[in-house]
């Protein structure tokens, strides 16, 4: 139990396999991460490109795709800077702390697998195992531990310069990841709430229904959507990522908490904000879009291989997301920030989550299920109006103390 | 025999932590350690299987209370090392001192007087008919994970206790919120001298 639900841990007669899948597993793993860090630098840089229409990397590589390459071993061997006013210890820790939450989170996410039978295990050299590198019962509270262990690494680079700007871009960073935070996991909790269990392993099998996948079993629409559009929203902000991108804001805090840092340190926190816009996605994926659901066929071997290239599919479509918003939003006022996050979302996601309760509650005692919609319908319009009552009252009385000076 | 290595490896992060905080001049370093501290003691809780109370330390007090300790002492400009010489409170080291040593002397004696009752099954107190409850519910014993018996004794057993706290912390956020808010009427005025200085 300590290690996790996998079926790997169910018996330790032949440990000496065993921990050569868990090593394997974890070197794959963290391999494929690198690679898709690599290729999805590229593919942010030439999506940008076209959506502003110019070329792109083009010289390394055909295509430009050697160009993150090149990039990381020219940040390799240039000096390595220190800032005088720097706290030298926490500004070498903070890379670090950028980083390894980042892989971590990977490591819960069930990259393939047939779930059909509900256990969605390999056989690989004789032992049963799941196609992720941990499957720790408290699976998403995991998530959402190293989202807030990720907040550490902006805040402590921009402190340690000992500089105005990163400092300003860190005390932003870490007031929006905090918020956000919050919206995150009642956005989460919805899904806890349909599939009763906080393990990814068993979110994505309470995806597939009896008879096989089907898209009506995805949480996206188990439900009702609007969990998955707070999370798309507040996973953005948490990353950090346009139109939140105001730890930074280029025109206003030069780089925001990187300013000071260059060569490999900095590499490292480029590193971790690509591997965090493919967790994200990969997290949206498996909470919402079933993980590796989708249409099986072919002869035995294709059936192993299919769900992984459907979590796969289902990926780049996020990635993509990621750098369209990039290239056509805008990039938000803090207040703004700060009202979306606390007056819009919150509300909405804690609405949307008493709801789904009441939903449960009503198909376990056997109430009219109609009824739900109009009450939780009045229940909202009420509660908007007091927020909104709460908000103007607010404002005119922060008016009337301005005008008083 | 695992359990009893990542004990080990659990309790030097803690008292290395706890060291740290103590002997470290800089408050920035001091809320770094405590936080390797809260990472032991959250290791220790996945060690005794308490999987969700080792997510909630993570989540709470690393995740958000010593980033707002961290606000704080960035905040006010309190980032530097400490003078130590200098005892803001005369008498504070002696009395520090005697009222460490007496808590010390009382936990001892508790724990040589009690011995191994401690911990294991004579340390619980309350009801632990956790899986007789579960089943109540409808779910096997072996879902029992300790989320579904947390939550089940929550909100049945100890309903009213949780939702007292509830209310209690949503007092002190809005007690927080009147201090914070300016007082209304006319407020002295504050130069663009006065916002350098407050820099300084």
């Amino acid at each position: 139990m300590i290690f996790g639900l996998d079926p790997l841990y169910d018996d330790f007669s032949a440990w000496g396999t065993t921990l050569i899948l868990v090593v394997a597993k974890v070197l794959i793993v963290f391999a494929l991460l690198m690679v898709a860090v690599m290729f999805m630098i590229w593919f942010e840089r030439k999506q940008i490109a076209m959506m502003q229409n110019r070329m792109g990397p083009t010289v390394a590589g055909p295509k430009g795709l050697l160009q993150t390459l090149a990039d990381g071993v020219k940040l390799f061997f240039k000096e390595d800077l220190v800032p005088e006013n720097a706290d030298r210890k926490v500004f070498k820790l903070a890379p670090y702390l950028a980083l390894v939450p980042a892989f971590l989170t990977f490591t819960i996410i069930p990259l393939g697998g047939n779930f059909r039978d509900k256990a969605g295990n390999v056989k690989i050299a004789g032992h049963f195992t799941s196609l992720q590198v941990a499957d720790p019962p408290i699976g998403l509270l995991f998530f959402l531990a190293m989202s807030g262990v990720a907040v550490y690494g902006v805040m402590l680079a921009g402190w340690a310069s000992g500089s105005k700007y990163p400092l300003l871009g860190a005390v932003r960073a870490s007031a929006q990841m905090v918020s956000y935070e919050a919206a995150l996991g009642l956005a989460v909790a919805a899904v806890f709430l349909k599939s009763g269990s906080l393990s990814t392993h068993d979110i994505v099998a309470g995806q597939w229904g009896s008879g096989g996948w089907s898209i009506r079993d995805w949480n996206v629409l188990a439900t009702g959507f609007v969990p998955f559009v707070i999370f798309l929203i507040a996973g953005t902000a948490e990353l950090n990522r346009p139109p939140f991108d105001l730890v930074e804001a280029e025109q206003e805090l030069v780089g925001g908490f990187h300013t000071e840092y260059s060569s490999i340190r900095f590499a490292m926190f480029f590193l971790a904000e690509f591997m965090n816009v493919i967790t994200m996605s990969a997290i949206m994926v498996t909470l919402f879009f079933g993980g590796p659901s989708g249409f099986l066929f072919g002869p035995s071997w294709l059936k192993v291989i299919l769900p992984t290239f459907w979590f796969m599919a289902k990926l780049f479509c996020f990635l993509f997301a990621f750098v369209w918003f990039r290239g056509t939003l805008p990039r938000l006022r803090y207040d703004q920030l700060m009202d979306l996050g606390w007056k819009v979302l919150i509300p909405l996601a804690l609405f949307w989550f008493v709801m789904l309760g009441a939903m449960e509650v009503a198909a376990d005692n056997g109430w009219n299920r109609v009824a739900i919609v109009p009450i939780a319908i009045g229940v909202l319009l009420a509660g908007s109006a007091l927020l909104l009552g709460a908000n103007r009252s607010a404002r005119t009385a922060r008016e009337r103390d301005e005008v008083a000076v | 025999m695992a359990e009893t290595i990542v004990f080990a490896v659990a309790a030097l992060l803690i008292l290395g932590g706890a060291l740290g905080v103590i002997l470290s001049r800089n408050p920035v370093h001091s809320a770094l350690f405590l936080v390797q501290t809260l990472f032991g003691v959250a290791i220790t809780f996945i060690d005794l299987d308490a999987h969700f109370l080792a997510a909630v330390q993570v989540i709470v007090y690393a995740g958000a209370i010593v980033i707002l300790f961290l606000f704080v002492i960035m905040l006010l400009g309190v980032d530097q090392a400490e003078n130590l010489d200098i005892e803001p409170i005369a008498g504070q080291r002696p009395i520090a001192l005697i009222i460490a040593a007496a808590t010390l002397a009382g936990l001892m004696s508790v724990v040589l007087s009690v011995g191994d009752k401690l911990t294991g099954a004579d340390s619980v107190t309350g009801p632990l008919d956790a899986v007789i409850r579960v089943d109540a519910l409808g779910a096997s014993p072996e879902s029992a994970t300790d989320v579904r018996v947390l939550g089940s004794h929550l909100f049945t057993d100890y309903v009213f206790a949780f939702e007292i706290t509830a209310v209690l912390l949503t007092i002190a956020v809005v007690g927080a919120v009147l201090l914070a808010r300016r007082p209304s009427g006319p407020i002295e005025s504050f130069s663009e001298d006065d916002a350098v200085e407050a820099v300084r």
